[in-house]
């Protein structure tokens, strides 16, 4: 295989606490040198001078829709989003059609990845079988097949007993559990934040207190059986000050925030936008300002997307009907660096939350630079001005918030497993 | 003329000339209502769509006489016999609707945002029959005009509204154009049925006691408890409702003498509302239901844009 060398750029990885000028010298697929003017003949060279250059981004909550609701996006599409993105691992969520509940649906889609996929893609699969909410998956037997992590996402777990035995069954085998905290009886019908805007438009509200509260019960589970608890999309200011204080503990847990609780309000839903409409809903300008607080101070250990496609008539509808959720790939990059550029977080420390920090959350094994290991690298050009077009996206699926929005900040190429997946133009 | 809105989406979206405007051409109409011969040739020619994905029997009625005293042609399409059963979705029906040229789509909907959605989507102009929990913009101008009528001026009245105000369309509208027209509203329900931040709509204030909320009003407006929409989760019986929230005899001696009792209808006697209220001296329920359709005549003609009143 031909050499790569990626030469002259600041190297951030904060999993090796490496932030510095450097060369990356790739050979084989793996990471032969990281050093100062390494020279390799008849390698193909990436100018790096004046951009970053870091691990290969990490997306641990992506909906890939794939098997069974491939109009939306299929493994090909939704992988050529995360790399265009900038990301090369994805970890993608169970509830397709079926259910990956088992290991022939989990191989599947690592199979389907390996031979269409454009970045590497970590199957997880649900707590309960067929996302039912009544008995567990074959969380041993999925282990062993490469799954990290299970969720019933979208579906929480309703009853508490359930979570338990799921987390005591599944810390042997050391798999995650990810928690969509939502207690679903406080949800009740609602479609987007309980507050002074759901008021006005007369939409039925979710209130905090649905998700404070069903986070505090799984914080409590994890303290419990000692299991490893993943929150997914913190999106209110209680869940935030719930998991802070569970870490201060001691507690096993970590959690993520989504691009869109992090730069998006309820606001944004006027008009009876669809593309505002997703669960957790876009909350008060207190909550965002408490997850940006988390992500601040180390609470927060990961962005993630939580990419969900959906077809334009399933969002050309009466707010009330339309589909939860948003496609984030393309756009968590540069809305990730405005946290930087807000003097929210260091620029190695928006890195970390798109690398090692993910990676850790759900053991795996990628995230880093390291000689030797695999090159999945992301060069990224931080001052590099583009207008979404939500129609150009790369994703089957167009529903942005963001679309027309002016960002900073791309992916100029991303690198998996040694090979340029994709080269921004 | 200066009215400026091709569709009458809510009073959110009105000024207070607007609304002026609007009662003032109310009033010019209402006294078509009384005569022998009950039409005039103003929206001659013109196709009036009254689309009810929403059962209404009051609201459609008074907007299909309404245009037909305006010599439109009106036709109705309801929830039931539309395609919305067969599955089509609402683009669909509204382009379909749109292919036969009418000039005036009047919407009731179950969902908020619908008659917005309906907006953005057809060349006629809009007009919301209610929508969802969102706003009932015809109603509220009725509610106006019928104070109007009785008190002389908007500005300065203390309107106190009783009841469920978290899935009331017909309250956020009247705080609009209460608020709008320099009225003070009274809000008073129980803690189940106050939505978070119903007092940033406008001239507000919440009450939990009714017996302070109607203390001196010059208006009580009594909303309708929805029987069909109520679990028992909200409520825990509506003999207890009637007790802390009902309107009757004793506790409407509390509001001015001369306070008048409104209802948008329809009424659930002994729940809201006892029927020695609701027939008592003070009501103006009636005239309501009357005034909403010269209400909805100004309106379907000021959205259309003719020259003249035309009501002689």
């Amino acid at each position: 295989m031909a050499k790569l060398l990626i030469k002259g750029g600041r190297v951030i990885s904060p999993a090796q606490k490496l932030d510095d000028i450097c060369d990356i010298l790739v050979e084989d697929g793996k990471i032969a040198a990281i050093g100062k003017s390494l020279d390799a003949k008849a390698a193909q060279v990436i100018d790096a001078s004046g951009k970053v250059v870091t691990p290969g981004l990490v997306d641990i909550h992506v909906h890939l829709r794939d098997p069974g609701l491939e109009y939306k996006e299929d493994i090909a599409s939704g992988t050529l989003s995360a790399v265009t993105g900038g990301f090369t691992s994805v970890a993608c969520m169970p509830n397709t059609q079926p259910v990956n509940d088992n290991h022939t649906i989990t191989s599947y889609i690592l199979n389907k990845a390996a031979k269409e996929g454009h970045c590497r893609v970590f199957p997880i699969a649900s707590i309960s079988k067929g996302l039912e909410g009544e008995s567990m998956t074959e969380m041993g037997e999925l282990k062993q097949h490469g799954v990290y992590a299970v969720s019933d996402d979208g579906k929480p777990v309703s009853n508490p007993q359930l979570m338990r035995r799921a987390m005591e069954y599944a810390k042997p085998f050391g798999m995650v559990i990810i928690s969509h905290a939502e207690d679903l009886d406080l949800v009740g019908s609602g479609v987007m934040n309980d507050g002074p805007v759901a008021t006005e438009l007369g939409l039925k509200g979710i209130p905090w207190v649905a998700e404070d509260a069903a986070t505090a019960r799984e914080v409590m589970l994890s303290e419990f059986t000692g299991a490893r608890l993943h929150v997914a999309h913190v999106s209110t200011k209680g869940s935030i000050e719930i998991v802070r204080q569970a870490k201060a503990r001691g507690v096993a847990v970590t959690c993520e925030a989504a691009p869109h609780h992090f730069t998006l309000t309820d606001e944004a839903v006027r008009g009876y936008n669809t593309n505002a409409k997703m669960n957790p809903p876009l909350r008060s300008a207190e909550d965002m300002a408490a997850v940006r607080q988390g992500i601040a101070d180390g609470t927060v250990d990961a962005i993630a997307t939580d990419h969900a496609p959906h077809h334009i008539d399933e969002k050309n509808v009466e707010f009330a009907i339309a589909m939860n959720g948003i496609v984030g790939l393309e756009t968590a990059l540069p809305l990730s660096l405005k946290l930087v550029e807000d003097g929210v977080i260091d620029l190695p420390r928006a890195i970390a939350l798109l690398t090692n920090g993910p990676a850790a959350a759900l053991n795996l094994p990628v995230g880093g630079l390291v000689e030797g290991g695999e090159a999945d690298i992301t060069v990224i050009d931080p001052e590099f001005a583009w207008t979404v077009d939500a129609q150009k996206l790369a994703s089957k699926s167009k529903n942005t918030p963001f679309d027309g929005w002016q960002m900073k900040g791309a992916a100029l190429h991303t690198i998996v497993a040694g090979k340029v997946v994709f080269s921004r133009s | 003329m200066s009215f400026k809105h091709k569709h009458i989406l809510g009073i959110e979206q009105l000024s207070k000339e607007d609304i002026q405007l609007i009662l003032d051409t109310g009033d010019a109409f209402k006294e078509v209502n009384s005569r022998d011969l009950k039409k005039v040739p103003t929206l001659r020619g013109k196709t009036i769509i009254n689309a009810f994905f929403e059962a209404s029997t009051r609201t459609r009625l008074s907007f299909e006489i309404a245009g037909k005293r305006l010599s439109s042609d009106t036709v109705n399409i309801s929830g039931s016999t539309s395609s919305v059963v067969k599955g089509e979705t609402l683009e669909d029906t509204a382009k379909n609707i749109e292919a036969m040229a009418p000039d005036i789509i009047v919407i009731r909907h179950a969902h908020s945002g619908a008659p917005h959605y309906l907006a953005e989507r057809v060349n006629c102009s809009v007009v919301n029959a209610g929508d969802g929990a969102h706003e009932h913009p015809s109603q509220a101008l009725l509610d106006l005009m019928t104070m109007r009528e009785h008190k002389g001026s908007i500005e300065g009245l203390e309107v106190a509204i009783i009841g469920d105000i978290t899935h009331s369309r017909v309250a956020r509208s009247d705080i609009y154009a209460l608020s709008k027209m320099g009225a003070k509203v009274r809000l008073c329900g129980p803690g189940t049925m106050l939505p978070v931040g119903i007092e940033r709509l406008g001239n507000v204030e919440v009450f939990t006691d009714m017996r302070a909320a109607i203390k001196d009003a010059d208006v009580v407006m009594m909303l309708r408890i929805q029987l069909e929409r109520q679990s028992n989760i909200m409520l825990p019986s509506l003999r207890e409702y009637a007790r802390f929230y009902g309107l009757n005899p004793t506790n409407i001696q509390l509001a001015k003498p001369d306070a008048i009792v409104m209802h948008p209808g329809p009424m659930n006697r002994g729940v809201e509302i006892s029927s020695v209220v609701a027939d008592g001296v003070q009501n103006v329920i009636l005239d309501q239901v009357e005034n909403g359709v010269a209400v909805r005549m100004a309106l379907l003609y000021l959205v259309s844009g003719v020259e003249s009143m035309q009501t002689t």
